[in-house]
């Protein structure tokens, strides 16, 4: 695939820019690498969700723009010395376990129905 | 440049390499492939975590996801026995609206990120997120929430009973 290439070198270029490897002493690891990452992460996820038609990799992206916000307020919570975002973030854990759960039972339901897992061919609401 | 940071670099990248292999696998468009690479997204995730000093999260973040989650995946995976995903033709629209609208959001919360320029004035962080002090606080302050989350989860084991018997009434 070629904007998976395409994302990937963008992600590289953003993590080293050329200005970043000429000013060495900025290149202590803070909040905005870790933040800069998380967004990517949640970037791609939210591509997988937008671009791929089986739902189990659509749900797959989910899972991973989840584990993008949890790496955001991880690295908020270190850099501000409150544990109180990884409270958040375990709880985020928990309710994505519940959550996967019920949508897989639901893909299961619904591939028992339809014989498919393909948004394509689900198109009952389509006007 | 430190141990520290060179191991957040080897694991940025590694999470974002992944990522990307779960999103758009250029050799295999099968799920179990995504959900292999997931799994190594989530490994490495957790090593962001252990350097942000959050070891009980990174704990749990194998376990759950690692070890759950992806379990529960590759099962639904199994029990709904995929064929390898037919190549469909890619609708044009979709391919550059999709990337575009996504490149659009990274640009706008990247720029924020240099408007708002975190770090540079922080105290040098000290905190440790060991069993001990979540623990403490999840027992405490959050204890209401931990009890609500108990019976969420209470609530998705009866949906997922209701919704996997033969025949929904």
């Amino acid at each position: 695939m070629e904007d998976g290439r395409w994302q990937h070198a963008c992600a590289i270029s953003v993590l080293y820019p050329p200005s970043s490897i000429r000013a060495v002493e900025n290149m202590n690891v803070g909040l905005e690498q870790y933040l800069v990452v998380s967004f990517l992460l949640f970037a791609l996820g939210l591509l997988g969700v937008v671009m791929r038609r089986n739902l189990l990799v659509i749900y797959m992206s989910l899972e991973l723009m989840l584990n993008a916000a949890n790496l955001a307020l991880v690295s908020f919570s270190r850099f501000n010395n409150k544990l109180d975002g990884q409270v958040l973030v375990f709880f985020i854990i928990t309710v994505a376990a519940a959550e996967v759960a019920v949508g897989l039972a639901l893909i299961v339901a619904l591939y028992r129905k339809r014989q498919s897992a393909h948004v394509e061919d689900l198109t009952t609401m389509k006007l | 440049m430190g141990l520290p940071d060179i191991l957040f670099y080897v694991f940025a990248a590694l999470t974002l390499l992944c990522g990307v292999l779960v999103v758009a696998n250029p050799f295999s468009r099968s799920p179990v492939t995504s959900a292999m690479f997931l799994v190594l997204t989530i490994i490495s995730l957790a090593g962001l975590f252990v350097l942000l000093h959050a070891f009980f999260l990174a704990a749990v973040q194998i376990i759950v996801y690692a070890g759950a989650v992806i379990v529960l995946f590759l099962f639904v995976i199994m029990l709904l026995d995929l064929k390898e995903e037919q190549r469909r033709k890619i609708k044009m629209f979709g391919f550059v609206g999709g990337l575009v609208s996504v490149g659009a959001i990274v640009a706008i919360s990247l720029k924020a990120l240099k408007a708002a320029h975190p770090g540079t004035d922080l105290p040098a962080p000290q905190l440790e997120g060991g069993t001990a002090a979540l623990g403490k606080l999840l027992f405490t302050q959050y204890v209401l929430p931990f009890e609500i989350v108990s019976v969420l989860l209470l609530v998705a084991m009866v949906g997922v009973i209701l919704l996997s018997k033969k025949d929904l009434k």
